[in-house]
């Protein structure tokens, strides 16, 4: 299932066609287009090809992952030695990106990461070729934790899925969460149903939950928890309240508080253009992961249009510097090639027939990551 | 630990295997009586919660999306037994794996390319949101109570039909001798396709009562196929008492388990590292229990130990 898209259009060519070749870039891109989650997976790639309409140094080559580990290292493998891609990117899952960013980064391939962005790499694990587009994972978290604090929830019930992301979210939700804890508990990747997790938060006595279920997890916690009759406030990540599921949930996420880098109603040039551009491509609103696959093909363009994928020490420089207008407006790296950014607080409203995001509050301004120390590059 | 909260745990679990029981029940007939292995059990599973989803949005009436379920799940499998599956009784079971497997695949990217990419709307009716009050001041929601007695009552239906009428004489008589029943007289195919669309279309009731609560997308039915294998191999192949006992085995083992194990390991070890095992532990008990009754007894509780 392979699709080849090259992008041809007429344009203004910034390099002189005697440097052309030296500009063009092979990119390859893994990520989940089928099956549970794929949601995700579309929002980058739309968001990414967006970008990149009407450039055509740059040629995409775009897999699907499945959502499975096994076949993204062999997706990795064949992108690298048949296809010779200069650059990797895409993976949507914490544990498909362990499995195959630290290995293409030892092969002298670039990786940026659209979304995950798992603690390993960006302490001890982090590499001069990663580069994290969107969020080191523990950020959006560390954000719902200071929100709740500012709330004065004192007793949190928490939950998040057993694996390296759910780890991240309930350490990054700690950081920052000054009360006790009411309960924690991690659940099996995947799970639909919280029946068991929801008695126990009722039992508890807790006075706030917050939870990191992604995609369809979160659809069914949400219901189920409006269902179950508990009045507590739910704080949690942008990930289980993105455009795409909300209207899924409906109005079972209504007035809930979450926290994202970027949301659909940011004011600045970059976002307005790109709301616009992705909602007359497309026919739908972009979610977070539509603009993070926006600005990481943005981040691209940035860098080869100054320098050539081949001098790796000069484009590792432009890419870091960072040089592109992004959705959520100011956007840095840090030392160890994670963002440094604002960390929003919205809540979920309703357009018309549509359940959206509104911004409510900056939760964390200029956030880097705790682990820029660990990090030796 | 209060009792209450216990026994509300125990409802979970009775819930949960109900939802399996009604799952793993086409699939145990299937298999039990034309031996054949049905990867795309899950698919039936999603269809019943597509179906049931825009139907329940293009109406407004859950109800109608229950009935359409019922029906565009009983379709399907017409549709497939007589197009594909049917060729596939005589072949051996790597054949039947494959086939099926392909299936999966086909009905996947149908609903993906029908549908789109993203989870849809189905919520639970106006009529049953909210929570029942039970003694010992459990607060139980009422949808799944509901869910507990759709799905006794269509055990006791299923007991009956196959305990009590003709069909079910022929279905039992299938599972023992599929050469003699033909030569009886007994319009095999018939029968087949009976039984392979009664099985789609409890898939498809379970994927829509299970919908309301969780999200209905592409790929919802594969985690529940695993455990609905898990369910007939625990109660033995083709016993459709052996899927009801396996069914709730699991869904209370399951629910406890995730319930029980945390805190039991909380006793004597720091609460990160007993979260830590007890939620590893927790997702393995259903396979331990699974191989504990195999050692005990290698065809399954109810299974036929002839075969």
């Amino acid at each position: 299932m392979k699709k080849l898209i090259s992008m041809f259009a007429l344009s203004a060519v910034i390099a002189l066609p005697v440097f052309a070749d030296d500009h063009k870039a092979k990119v390859g891109m893994i990520t989940t287009l089928s099956g549970g989650g794929s949601g995700l997976g579309i929002d980058v790639r739309d968001g990414f090809l967006l970008a990149l309409k009407g450039n055509n140094d740059i040629e995409v080559v775009i897999e699907d992952d499945q959502r499975k580990p096994d076949i993204a290292v062999q997706l990795a493998d064949k992108m690298i030695q048949s296809e010779k891609v200069d650059i990797l990117t895409g993976i949507i899952w914490s544990n498909l990106a362990m499995a195959v960013v630290p290995a293409a980064v030892n092969q002298g391939k670039i990786y940026l990461s659209p979304n995950a962005g798992p603690s390993a790499l960006a302490g001890a694990g982090c590499h001069k070729n990663y580069f994290n587009v969107a969020w080191q994972n523990d950020n959006l978290h560390e954000a719902a934790g200071g929100y709740a604090n500012s709330e004065g929830y004192k007793n949190s019930f928490i939950i998040a899925p057993n694996y390296p992301a759910g780890k991240d979210a309930l350490t990054g939700y700690k950081r920052f969460y000054e009360g006790e804890l009411a309960g924690e508990i991690y659940t099996k990747l995947g799970q639909k149903d919280y029946a068991a997790e929801i008695a126990q938060i009722r039992a508890s006595g807790a006075d706030s939950v917050f939870f990191f279920l992604p995609g369809g997890m979160g659809i069914g916690f949400m219901k189920q928890f409006a269902q179950s009759g508990i009045d507590l406030p739910v704080v949690g990540p942008a990930f289980s309240f993105d455009q795409g599921i909300l209207q899924a949930v409906g109005a079972a996420a209504m007035g809930v508080k979450n926290t994202s880098q970027w949301s659909k109603d940011l004011n600045n040039v970059a976002n307005v253009k790109f709301v616009a551009d992705f909602q007359a491509e497309y026919g739908r609103l972009p979610s977070l992961y539509a603009s993070q696959g926006y600005d990481t093909a943005n981040l691209l363009a940035s860098a080869l249009r100054t320098t050539s994928v081949n001098d790796q020490d000069a484009f590792r420089k432009a890419l870091k510097k960072a040089d592109f207008a992004s959705t959520r407006g100011s956007f840095s790296f840090d030392t160890n090639n994670h963002p440094i950014q604002d960390i929003y607080v919205r809540e979920v409203i309703k357009e018309g027939d549509i359940f959206t995001n509104k911004i409510v509050a900056t939760g964390l301004k200029d956030r880097s990551n705790a682990y820029v120390s660990e990090c030796k590059m | 630990m209060s009792i209450s909260l216990f026994l509300e745990q125990v409802l979970n679990g009775l819930q949960f295997g109900v939802m399996l029981f009604l799952m793993s029940a086409g699939l145990t007939l299937v298999f039990g009586v034309m031996g054949l292995i049905n990867l795309a059990h899950g698919s039936l599973y999603m269809i019943g919660a597509f179906a049931a989803a825009a139907i329940a949005s293009w109406t407004g009436s859950f109800w109608l999306g229950l009935v359409a379920s019922l029906m565009a799940a009983g379709i399907a499998g017409v549709i497939v037994e007589i197009v594909i599956i049917r060729r596939l009784y005589k072949r051996d079971h790597l054949d039947q794996v494959l086939a099926t497997f392909a299936l999966i695949l086909l009905f996947s990217e149908a609903m993906r390319w029908i549908f789109g990419a993203f989870p849809l709307f189905l919520d639970v009716p106006e009529i049953l949101s909210g929570t029942l009050s039970l003694p010992l001041g459990i607060e139980y929601s009422k949808y799944r109570m509901m869910i507990i007695v759709v799905g006794i009552l269509i055990a006791v239906g299923l007991f009956s039909l196959i305990s009590k009428t003709r069909l079910g004489v022929r279905i039992r008589a299938g599972e023992s001798d599929r050469e003699m029943i033909a030569a009886l007289g007994v319009d095999i195919s018939k029968l087949y396709t009976l039984v392979f669309a009664l099985g789609a279309a409890l898939a498809g009731l379970a994927g829509a009562m299970v919908g309301a609560i969780q999200s209905v997308e592409v790929g919802m039915g594969e985690p529940v196929l695993i455990l609905a294998f898990v369910v007939i191999v625990i109660g033995g192949i083709g016993s459709i008492k052996g899927a009801l006992v396996g069914a709730i085995l699991v869904g209370l083992t399951d629910t406890l388990g995730r319930f029980l194990l945390p805190s039991f390991f909380k006793i004597f070890l720091n609460p990160s590292s007993a979260t830590d095992i007890g939620s590893a532990l927790s997702s393995m008990m259903i396979y331990i229990l699974m191989a504990a009754v195999l050692i005990w007894k290698p065809s399954g509780l109810f299974g036929n130990n002839s075969k």
